[in-house]
């Protein structure tokens, strides 16, 4: 290949790249306009329409999001805390002890990664009403708690971890759970991390298994709240409507452009395993 | 000694486990079955408790109109988003594996859509797709003086318009997982080609390529649950509409079970979805087995 068809290859490679990246950007950014500038602009580009923050003041006032964030908030917290404590504890069993029916365990667990909690919304929704749970903040955390996913991702990582920092700890007279608290754990570091974002960022943004147990303002996260304040035909102008689904997006969106390296490497991590 | 020592790993093996098993059976396999149970069963209502009905709720399936038309939408919607999603994935991570100019912001455009509430994205695209001034209209009319049209009330539109939006959403996030492939593949591969001759596109063909299968196989799984998964855009885009031109099996099953409330049939229907994603698992794993050159 000679030179010139060389540069002139690159520059339509880069071209296309960014044209698509452009277009790949285009409705957020249409979105941000709309946000940041009063309603009379709505479809009306000029490059020197006033600024405002009027339309994110009116969409904090018309809906209690205040409450919607917190119940987010309580909700990510309680997921991530629980499967972190269930699926170590799982993971350091499939990975280091021998013990009968542990094939069979293992592949149900598996089975977990097709047949998610939220196929079975039907069955699960029974359940909460059994024990009571409907319309709480537990209920739409429960399901998930134990992942198949987080169970294999972990596994995977504590087997590459020598078994003979695993003995030496254990000549020094730790204890089962002090091994895995000592050893395991602070080696896994980078996979409780990119788990961590991955699940964080999934249920931050989960829909509809939500939307089927809750019914009040005290347990709603912030997407079924969005989706409940969009859906007032009352006449909302489109510009709040945006500013609130910006707002809702907004703490994921600001960590993920403070520290995009980390988010794109934890998915890739999350993904190869 | 030995003995005693394998007693013991059982005991700890099967009480760390205890925790994760009883939530994993409480809410995964046990409503597994028992949707298949309650499958058998009428729905309970007031007074009334379930009774025995045999094979009922399948034939009033198999009779259903509706549940033939969200099939049959969710065939179409898995073949518009996969194949689309997928290739624009394979070359999205080759430009930005690639050192090209402004290559971080590139990265960040194809990746943003992944971290955004699917929520979020369906209420962006409503006001995109807005009759005569959402922004869609305004292109189309400027660059080709077409007429103000209602793409996501218009049944003909509907789905289409959802498939555009799940491809958005989903082409960046399967982005990462071959970009994480494409920096395995050994750089000394691509060079030895080169120096045989050969051209970028036999380069991407006989030896990228066949390397990403492995991850193709990881996306394609990923991909095929995702479009019985995805329904959240629905309900703000289009609500299932106009006439379930846009309904999804999934959505379908959420409108039987806590709209009309008729949750037998809806675990019925449950059983179907279950049915055909473990079909789909097991035929997506024989097709690719083959082709698959594991490292």
């Amino acid at each position: 290949m000679t030179r010139a068809s060389d540069m002139f290859d690159r520059f339509l490679n880069t071209f296309a790249a960014w044209a698509l990246a452009l277009l790949w950007i285009l409705p957020l950014a249409y979105a941000v306009w709309t946000a940041i500038h009063p309603s009379a602009y709505e479809a009306n580009f000029d490059l020197f329409a006033p600024l405002t923050t009027e339309n994110f003041v009116k969409a904090w006032q018309a809906a209690p999001f205040h409450r919607y964030f917190l119940n987010t908030f309580i909700l990510v917290t309680m997921i991530l805390a629980g499967q972190f404590l269930l699926c170590t504890l799982a993971a350091f069993a499939f990975a280091r002890f021998e013990f009968p029916g542990r094939n069979v365990l293992f592949a149900l667990v598996l089975l977990q990664l097709l047949v998610m909690p939220d196929i079975l919304m039907v069955e699960n929704y029974q359940t909460m009403r059994l024990l009571n749970l409907v319309d709480t903040i537990p209920a739409i955390a429960l399901p998930y708690i134990a992942s198949g996913f987080g169970i294999f991702l972990l596994r995977q990582t504590f087997m590459t971890i020598p078994k003979e920092l695993d003995e030496a700890a254990r000549i020094e007279g730790a204890s089962v759970l002090g091994v895995l608290w000592k050893v395991y754990i602070p080696l896994a570091k980078p996979t409780y991390l990119a788990y961590g974002l991955v699940s964080v960022s999934h249920h931050w943004n989960n829909f509809l298994w939500p939307l089927i147990v809750t019914n009040s303002v005290e347990t709603r996260p912030v997407t079924v709240g969005l989706s409940v304040f969009s859906a007032i035909d009352s006449g909302i102008e489109w510009s709040v409507i945006n500013a609130a689904t910006l707002m809702t997006s907004g703490p994921l969106l600001i960590a993920f452009l403070l520290f995009q390296r980390q988010f794109v490497q934890s998915f890739m991590r999350a993904g190869i395993k | 000694m030995q003995t005693l020592r394998l007693k013991r790993d059982w005991i700890y093996g099967w009480l760390l486990l205890l925790p994760a098993l009883v939530f994993l059976f409480a809410f995964t396999h046990i409503p597994a079955v028992t949707t298949l149970l309650n499958s058998f069963f009428s729905t309970p209502r007031g007074r009334r408790p379930a009774k025995f009905i045999g094979l009922e709720n399948y034939e009033r399936m198999l009779n259903d109109a509706v549940f033939w038309k969200v099939l049959w939408n969710n065939l179409w919607f898995a073949i518009g988003t996969i194949p689309v999603s997928v290739a624009l994935a394979i070359v999205m991570a080759l430009w930005v594996n690639d050192k090209l100019a402004g290559r971080s912001f590139v990265r960040m455009a194809y990746f943003t859509p992944t971290v955004l509430p699917l929520i979020a994205v369906a209420n962006i695209w409503l006001f995109f797709y807005t009759p005569g001034f959402g922004l869609f209209d305004q292109i189309t009319g400027f660059l080709f003086g077409w007429p103000a049209s209602n793409y996501l009330g218009n049944p003909e539109t509907a789905l289409n318009a959802i498939i555009v939006v799940t491809v958005w959403k989903e082409a960046g996030f399967f982005m990462i997982f071959y970009l994480a492939a494409l920096q395995a593949i050994p750089i000394s591969l691509k060079e030895a080609a080169q120096i045989e001759g050969a051209g970028r596109w036999t380069i991407f063909w006989r030896i990228t390529f066949p390397l990403l299968m492995p991850t193709t196989l990881f996306v394609c799984v990923n991909a095929v649950i995702n479009s019985f998964r995805l329904v959240d855009h629905i309900f703000i885009l289009t609500d299932g509409g106009p006439d379930n031109a846009s309904a999804l099996l999934l959505f379908y099953i959420y409108e039987v079970a806590f709209r009309f409330w008729e949750t037998a049939y809806g675990a019925t229907l449950t059983v179907a979805l279950l049915v055909l994603l473990s079909l789909l698992a097991i035929g997506q794993f024989f097709f690719f087995d083959r082709k698959v050159h594991y490292k």
